[in-house]
């Protein structure tokens, strides 16, 4: 186990450096560099220069990268073009609203999924199980946006049963229940669209541990039905959804960018376009960097949780 | 069931031993005859397919039966739906099911030009991986680890933002970041396959390495680059729809079914002129449900777990 979880942070490291050397990569196919954006144009060239050989910016690239590495190892993202502020800074200010929309939508995603695959499997193939899957594949089709401009328009709008946007009510003060229902709506667009991906996995899941020889020794025992399904088998059918659920944690990241623009939710999806609008390249890098990094790392934990949890994976 | 009895009929016939239900039917029929035959018993996946045809017609046919030019203002803007319109005009005062019928177009090239795009490449990284193991193997994966680290959206965005929005950018770029899931998907199957004999008898034949790639290992691995491949294309239809009404896919005045919608964040457009943005979004839940579900009709058929 030991040995297992040294080897799998070896794997990381290089991947690591190279989720570093492709974004200083896309980086640089950007236009313009932050001299250019940052100084007036009325400062004459020759200062221009001098300027651009002191940050480095005239170095070989292989130069700037080490340079650029070593700022970020120590936090150091670059400055905004648009507000001059530190990157890290805009960064740390956003991401906590995008955390608690994506962790909210996987935990509800999970809630509806983990039943619904079970009911899917146990009664496979009955009419209850077609209507499950035929749903889950809805929830794998809708374009989120399509869904959010939907709901908008039923709940928010119509309704009038919930607010369509932000995360406060302006001029309000705040409270908890105000933010949960502010995100009721967005976190029913990212549930359903996860959910409908994780039922086929938990359907599979469960489908495969109901063959198990442990389940006729259960059931031989004299165990009720419902502990067999309950505690013998779903138990062991939720250890593969450790992986999954880690696999979602990119498309969460992702996604989050279309239902904060769609529910002006105020986090890092928001601060994406804002900066791609305003052609804030340094941020933009800072925050594909930084999510590359968390994805890096949320890998790395599902992967020793996933060995942790289930004794009979190979350790090679 | 009829359907399977006929060919077992046909076959006892032929052979005219006179006894009758003995074989199973499995042993006679052939592996086309039954993958069209698990196929055609998931319903869903007979409605994917006949919905794809339909789209494909619709999309190869645009010009012909689009009722306007999809560019060309017409006379009346933010019209409702009438005979002259039938889903009415956009603010511009453009055809919205004229759009429609291009943006669809629009959207099955993307989807099935990356798809072939990222297949193709992805299978020869695999393949090399598999085929080729330790080094090689090992800085393949890793760096498909690496591309599989970004977000598919964040980075697709960011890059399509520098290089600016346009078709091939577009489906360049999403093909740049899909690619390694094929790769795993074709190394795990090539490492199988490389063990068994009809591999090692060819190697042993000394037959060239594209020859036992391409010929002997590729042919059995396709089941489920087939079925990844039906479901890539269901959701490169969603991610460029995502991209366009983001503001950051196919730019107007070019129709696409995401930018269709992407007109449609203004309050007015959503509550009182449903028309320009119910059948867009509509038309893109069918084009990938039909997609997805001729997709788990293969996965049945092919008997394939990608």
């Amino acid at each position: 186990m030991g040995h297992y979880i040294v080897r799998r942070i070896m794997i990381a490291i290089p991947v690591f450096f190279g989720i570093t050397l492709l974004s200083f990569l896309i980086m640089n196919m950007a236009p313009g560099n932050p001299v250019d954006m940052l100084i007036n144009p009325n400062i004459p060239k020759e200062m221009l220069e001098l300027k651009k050989e002191r940050l480095g910016l005239n170095d070989p690239l292989f130069v700037q990268y080490v340079k650029w590495l070593g700022g970020f190892l120590k936090g150091d993202l670059g400055y905004s073009f648009s507000s001059f502020a530190p990157v890290s800074q805009l960064i740390g200010e956003r991401i906590g609203p995008t955390l608690l929309l994506a962790s909210s939508s996987l935990l509800v995603g999970i809630l509806i999924a983990v039943p619904v695959g079970v009911i899917s499997a146990i009664h496979q193939n009955s009419k209850l199980d077609y209507i499950m899957t035929g749903l889950s594949f809805l929830g794998t089709s809708i374009p989120p946006f399509f869904l959010g401009l939907g709901l908008i328009y039923m709940m928010g709008i119509e309704l009038k049963w919930l607010p369509t946007g932000g995360m406060k009510t302006l001029g309000g003060t705040g409270g908890i229940s105000d933010i949960i229902l502010h995100m009721i709506l967005p976190v029913t667009v990212l549930g359903v669209t996860i959910a409908g991906k994780k039922v086929r996995y938990v359907r599979a899941s469960m489908l495969d541990v109901l063959q198990q020889e442990y389940l006729r020794t259960a059931r031989a025992k004299g165990l009720s039905e419902f502990i067999v399904t309950n505690k013998h088998a779903l138990r062991n059918a939720l250890i593969p959804i450790i992986t999954v659920v880690g696999a979602e944690i990119p498309l969460l990241l992702g996604g989050s960018i279309i239902i904060e623009q769609v529910f002006q939710w105020p986090g890092i999806g928001q601060l994406t376009m804002e900066a791609i609008l305003s052609r804030d390249y340094p941020t933009l890098m800072g925050l594909n960097l930084v999510a590359a990094c968390i994805v890096l790392s949320t890998n790395l934990i599902t992967d020793i949780l996933y060995a942790a949890v289930d004794p009979r994976i190979s350790y090679n | 069931m009829s359907v399977t009895e006929i060919p077992w009929r046909q076959d006892a016939a032929a052979s005219d031993k006179g006894e009758e239900h003995e074989q199973p039917i499995h042993e006679i029929e052939s592996y086309a005859k039954q993958v069209r035959r698990k196929f055609l018993k998931h319903k869903l996946a007979v409605w994917g397919l006949v919905t794809t045809l339909l789209l494909l017609g619709i999309g190869i046919l645009a010009p012909w039966i689009a009722p306007y030019n999809p560019n060309e203002v017409t006379d009346v803007f933010a019209a409702r739906p009438s005979l002259m319109h039938w889903l009415g005009t956009d603010q511009v005062g453009r055809d919205v099911l004229s759009r429609l019928i291009y943006g669809t177009r629009v959207s099955l090239i993307i989807g099935f030009v990356t798809v072939a795009l990222y297949v193709t490449f992805g299978t020869l990284i695999g393949m090399l991986a598999g085929y080729y193991g330790r080094w090689l193997d090992m800085l393949l994966m890793r760096i498909t680890d690496i591309f599989l680290s970004f977000p598919y959206m964040l980075v697709v965005l960011v890059i399509v933002s520098i290089l600016g929005a346009n078709i091939s950018t577009i489906m360049i770029v999403l093909a740049l970041f899909k690619w390694p899931t094929i790769a795993m998907l074709v190394r795990g199957s090539v490492l199988s396959i490389k063990e068994m004999d009809y591999v090692r008898a060819s190697m042993t034949l000394g037959y060239s390495t594209p020859r036992i790639l391409f010929r002997h290992i590729l042919p059995n691995a396709l089941s489920p680059i087939i079925v990844n491949a039906t479901f890539g294309v269901a959701s490169t239809i969603l991610s460029e729809a995502g991209l366009s009404f983001l503001g950051m896919g196919v730019k107007s005045p070019q129709a696409s079914l995401g930018n269709m919608l992407h007109d449609a964040q203004s309050l007015t457009v959503l509550t009182d002129q449903h028309w320009l943005w119910l059948p867009a979004g509509l038309v893109i839940l069918i084009t990938v449900l039909a997609f997805n579900f001729v997709g788990d009709g293969l996965r049945d058929a092919l008997d394939a777990r990608p």
